[in-house]
C-alpha cells in the first residue's frame, strides 16, 4: 500500500490518497470545501470556483486540484470564505432566485450555500435578467434558474451516449440548450435524475413539484455540509 | 365651503387604503368613498408559471390567511389535473379542510381580539394610545391572553398540515403532500390544558358571551351602526349546511330571498361581472342577474350566516339559533353584528377541527390522486374574510395563461363604500371640526368586515393616520395626524 500524502488544511495535519483532489482529500479528513458544480461521479470541470482555496498563497479550484505531499491549504480562513460569498451572491443577482414559490426550496444547493453563508441581502445589484421557461416533454428547463454549473450536461446521455443537454453562446449570454429530439426520447426516471443533479431548480420534472412536504427535504433539518463535518 | 376629508391609510386592516369624505357647504357629506389605493399585479405575473406552482405562488398574496389563497388554487388546479375537489382521497381532503378551518380559527381570533376588540372594550372616542392590543393586554389580559394562545393555535394546526404556519406547502393538485402522525394529532387533542381543542371550544364560546355582554351594554349602538340593507353572497355546502371549504354558490337578498339558488360555482363568470372605477385599484364584482346598480353584494361571517340554512357542529348550531332569532330569522343587515357571526363562526371551526383530528382518514396514506389532464379550472372557498374566486388556464406546456382572482375583499367592495357613506352622514355631516373619535369610527366601520387590501389589489405596511382638510378650490387648509 502506497504511504499516504500528508497536507494541511488550515493548520490542521491530514493525510488522504494518491490522486485525491483537494475537495476529496478534505472530505476524507471530515472538512467540508462548499462544491456546487462538482458532483459525486461526474468529472470535476471546476467552472463555479466556489470550492476556491488558497495552495501555498495560490487560489486554486479544490474539486479539480489533485492534492500533493506538502500542500498548506488554506479553505476557512475569512478572506477564502469572503471570496465564496462573494461568487454565491453573484449567483443570485445574475438569475431571478424567487425561493419562496420555488419548487427546489429546502433541496436547493444554492439556497442551501445561501444559508451557510448567511447571506441576506447581497452586496451587488440585482441584474433582473429577462429570461425564459423552455417546456420538454418530461420537464421544464427554467432558464432564470440556471447558475450554468453543466451537471446536466455531464450526466445525461442517451443510452447510446449522446448528451441531451448543452452549452450554448458564451460569456455573459451563455445558456443551457437541450436537444428537443433527445430530450422527447427521455424517460421519466431519467427526468427524475435530470431534476435531482440540478443543485437548483431550474431542470422540473412535469407534474410532481412540492411532493416533499417541508420537514422531509434535503436541508430542512441538515445544513448543507453538515454530513462531512460531522464525520470528524 | 365645500371640504374634503381623507384618512390615509385606514388602521388595524390589513394592506394600505384611504377614506376621502367630501361635505358641501353646509357640512353635509356629498360623497364618500373608500380607495385602495395599491396595486400588485399577481394576475399578470403568475402567467408563465407551471401550474403545480400556483398554490405555493399565490398564496404569497397574503401573509394573514394565506392558506385561502393556497387552497383556492390547489382546488383549481384539482380540476387541471382532473380530479374534481369532491373526488379528492378522503384522506387530502380531510387534511385541507383541517387546515382550513385551522387558519379560520387563527384568522378569526386575530380580527377580534387583536384589531377589534380594543374598539369595543374601549369604546370608539377612547384614547388611540389605548385603544389598542396592548392596552387591551395591560386592562384585560385575560382576553388578551386567549386571544393570542387561540391564534398560535390555529396556526400550529397550519403548520402541522402545510409545513409552515405561513406559506407551506400542504396542498397539491389532486391532494396533499402529507397527512397527520398520531403524534401530531394527539397534540392537539391531549395536550394539557389550555393548548388543546376543547380549551379553544370553551374559549371561542366565551368570546361570543363576550360580544354578547358588550352586546347589551350598547345595544343601541352596535344595532344601528352602519346598518344597511344588501345582498349576500356564500358557498353552502349542497344540504345548505354552512361550509368554508367546498360547496355551491348561494345569494340571497336583503329579505332573505334567493337569488342565486345553489348554482355551481365553476360557472361564476355567467353569474358575476367586475366593474372598474377610476378612483379605486379594487373592482366592483356584482350580480349580473340584478346588473351593476342593484347587483352589490356583502361576503363575509355575516354573508354566510345569512345565506346558510344551519351550522353543522352542535356548539354552533345553538349560537347560530339564538343569532337568527334575534332578527326574526331574516338576514341580519347590522355591520357591527359581524363580530358576532364572526366569533360563532370561530367556534364552528374550533368543533371542525375536534371532529376532523378524531377522524382515522386524518392519518391515512392515501394522498393524491390524478386524472385526465384539463386546461382550464376555477377553485373557490370561502376565507375568513368572504368568497374568495381563483380562476386559471394553462397551455399544452402546463404553463399558466390567464388568472382570474375575486378575493373576499373585493367582493365587499361597494359594502365597505356604503358602511363608510353611512357612518360618515351620521356622525361627520354638519360637523366642522374634526375629532380623532369621528375618524375612528369610519374605520371602525370598515374594519368589522376585516378588510384585506393585500389581497384585494392582487400590500404590507403599517399605516399612520392622515386626514387633510381641503377648501372648496381644493386647497389643504388643515392637516392631522397620529
Amino acid at each position: 500500500m502506497p504511504d499516504k500524502i500528508k497536507f494541511t488544511v488550515d493548520g490542521k495535519e491530514c493525510q488522504a490518497e494518491a490522486g485525491m483532489t483537494i475537495y476529496e482529500a478534505a472530505k476524507a479528513n471530515g472538512i467540508y470545501i462548499p462544491v456546487l458544480c462538482h458532483f459525486e461521479g461526474l468529472k470535476p470541470v471546476g467552472s463555479c470556483r466556489i470550492c476556491s482555496v488558497r495552495v501555498n498563497g495560490r487560489w486554486m479550484a479544490a474539486c479539480t486540484q489533485p492534492v500533493t505531499p506538502g500542500m498548506v491549504i488554506e479553505n476557512a480562513s475569512p478572506e477564502v470564505e469572503e471570496y465564496r460569498k462573494a461568487i454565491i451572491e453573484m449567483l443570485f443577482v445574475e438569475g431571478n432566485h424567487f425561493c419562496p414559490a420555488c419548487e427546489k426550496s429546502g433541496n436547493c444547493e444554492l439556497q442551501a450555500l445561501a444559508y451557510r453563508y448567511q447571506i441576506l441581502v447581497p452586496q451587488f445589484p440585482y441584474l433582473f435578467p429577462k429570461k425564459d421557461i423552455e417546456a420538454f416533454p418530461k420537464f421544464l428547463l427554467e432558464h432564470n434558474r440556471c447558475v450554468q454549473c453543466q451537471r446536466c450536461i455531464r450526466a445525461i446521455q442517451t443510452p447510446d451516449g449522446k448528451k441531451v443537454f448543452a452549452m450554448k453562446n458564451r460569456s455573459g449570454r451563455v445558456r443551457i440548450n437541450v436537444d428537443r429530439k433527445l430530450a422527447a426520447r427521455l424517460s421519466d426516471e431519467e427526468a427524475q435524475k435530470a431534476m435531482d443533479i440540478c443543485p437548483v431548480g431550474a431542470i422540473l420534472r412535469k407534474e410532481v413539484g412540492f411532493r416533499i412536504p417541508i420537514g422531509r427535504r434535503k436541508y430542512d433539518r441538515r445544513p448543507i455540509g453538515s454530513d462531512i463535518e460531522e464525520k470528524k | 365651503m365645500s371640504r374634503k376629508l381623507t384618512i390615509e391609510p385606514v388602521t388595524r386592516v390589513e394592506g394600505h387604503g384611504k377614506v376621502t369624505i367630501r361635505l358641501d357647504d353646509r357640512g353635509k357629506v356629498a360623497q364618500a368613498r373608500f380607495h385602495v389605493v395599491e396595486f400588485r399585479g399577481f394576475e399578470r405575473f403568475v402567467q408563465g408559471r407551471p401550474y403545480w406552482e400556483i398554490p405555493v405562488l399565490v398564496q404569497r398574496l397574503c401573509g394573514i390567511c394565506p392558506v385561502s389563497h393556497h387552497l383556492a388554487g390547489a382546488k383549481a388546479m384539482d380540476i387541471i389535473v382532473g380530479v374534481p375537489p369532491e373526488k379528492l382521497p378522503p384522506t387530502a381532503d380531510k387534511l385541507r379542510r383541517l387546515m382550513h378551518y385551522g387558519q379560520m380559527l387563527q384568522s378569526h381570533a386575530l380580527h377580534f381580539f387583536h384589531l377589534a376588540s380594543p374598539d369595543l372594550l374601549f369604546g370608539f372616542d377612547a384614547d388611540p394610545a389605548v385603544r389598542n392590543i396592548i392596552g387591551v393586554a395591560k386592562t384585560h389580559k385575560e382576553i388578551a391572553v386567549k386571544g393570542v394562545l387561540m391564534r398560535k393555535f390555529g396556526q400550529e394546526i397550519i403548520k402541522a398540515t402545510a409545513g409552515k404556519k405561513i406559506h407551506g406547502t400542504g396542498a397539491i393538485p389532486g391532494g396533499v403532500n402529507k397527512s397527520l402522525s398520531p403524534e401530531e394529532r394527539d397534540f392537539f387533542l391531549k395536550s394539557p390544558a389550555p393548548f388543546n381543542i376543547d380549551t379553544m371550544i370553551d374559549w371561542a364560546q366565551e368570546a361570543i358571551q363576550l360580544f354578547k355582554k358588550l352586546h347589551a351594554e350598547n345595544r343601541a349602538v352596535l344595532d344601528s351602526f352602519a346598518h344597511f340593507p344588501s345582498n349576500h353572497l356564500s358557498l353552502v355546502r349542497k344540504d345548505g349546511a354552512l361550509d368554508f371549504y367546498h360547496g355551491v354558490l348561494r345569494a340571497v337578498d336583503a329579505e332573505g330571498r334567493k337569488i342565486l339558488n345553489d348554482v355551481d360555482y365553476r360557472d361564476y363568470l355567467d353569474y358575476i361581472g367586475e366593474e372598474v372605477r377610476n378612483y379605486s385599484y379594487m373592482k366592483f364584482p356584482y350580480l349580473k342577474k340584478l346588473g351593476k346598480e342593484k347587483g352589490w353584494y356583502r361576503v363575509g361571517p355575516i354573508a354566510r350566516l345569512n345565506t346558510c340554512d344551519f351550522i353543522p357542529s352542535p356548539r354552533a348550531q345553538k349560537e347560530f339559533e339564538e343569532y337568527k332569532a334575534y332578527t326574526g330569522g331574516k338576514p341580519n343587515n347590522m355591520t357591527l353584528h359581524s363580530h358576532w357571526a364572526r366569533l360563532i363562526e370561530a367556534l364552528h371551526a374550533a368543533e371542525v377541527i375536534k371532529e376532523l383530528l378524531n377522524d382515522k382518514d386524518i392519518t391515512g396514506d392515501n394522498l393524491v390522486k390524478k386524472g385526465k389532464k384539463k386546461h382550464e379550472g376555477v377553485g373557490l372557498v370561502e376565507a375568513p374574510r368572504g368568497t374568495l374566486f381563483h380562476h386559471y388556464r394553462i397551455n399544452d406546456d402546463d404553463q399558466v395563461t390567464m388568472a382570474n382572482l375575486i378575493v373576499s375583499t373585493t367582493n365587499n367592495n361597494q359594502a365597505y363604500n356604503e358602511a363608510v357613506r353611512l357612518v360618515a352622514e351620521e356622525y361627520i355631516s354638519e360637523k366642522p371640526e374634526i375629532t380623532e373619535g369621528m375618524l375612528n369610527r369610519v374605520e371602525v366601520a370598515i374594519r368589522a368586515y376585516d378588510p384585506c387590501l393585500s389581497c384585494a389589489t392582487h400590500a404590507l405596511g403599517q399605516m399612520p393616520l392622515e386626514v387633510e382638510l381641503y377648501d372648496s378650490e381644493g386647497h389643504l387648509v388643515d392637516r392631522k395626524r397620529k
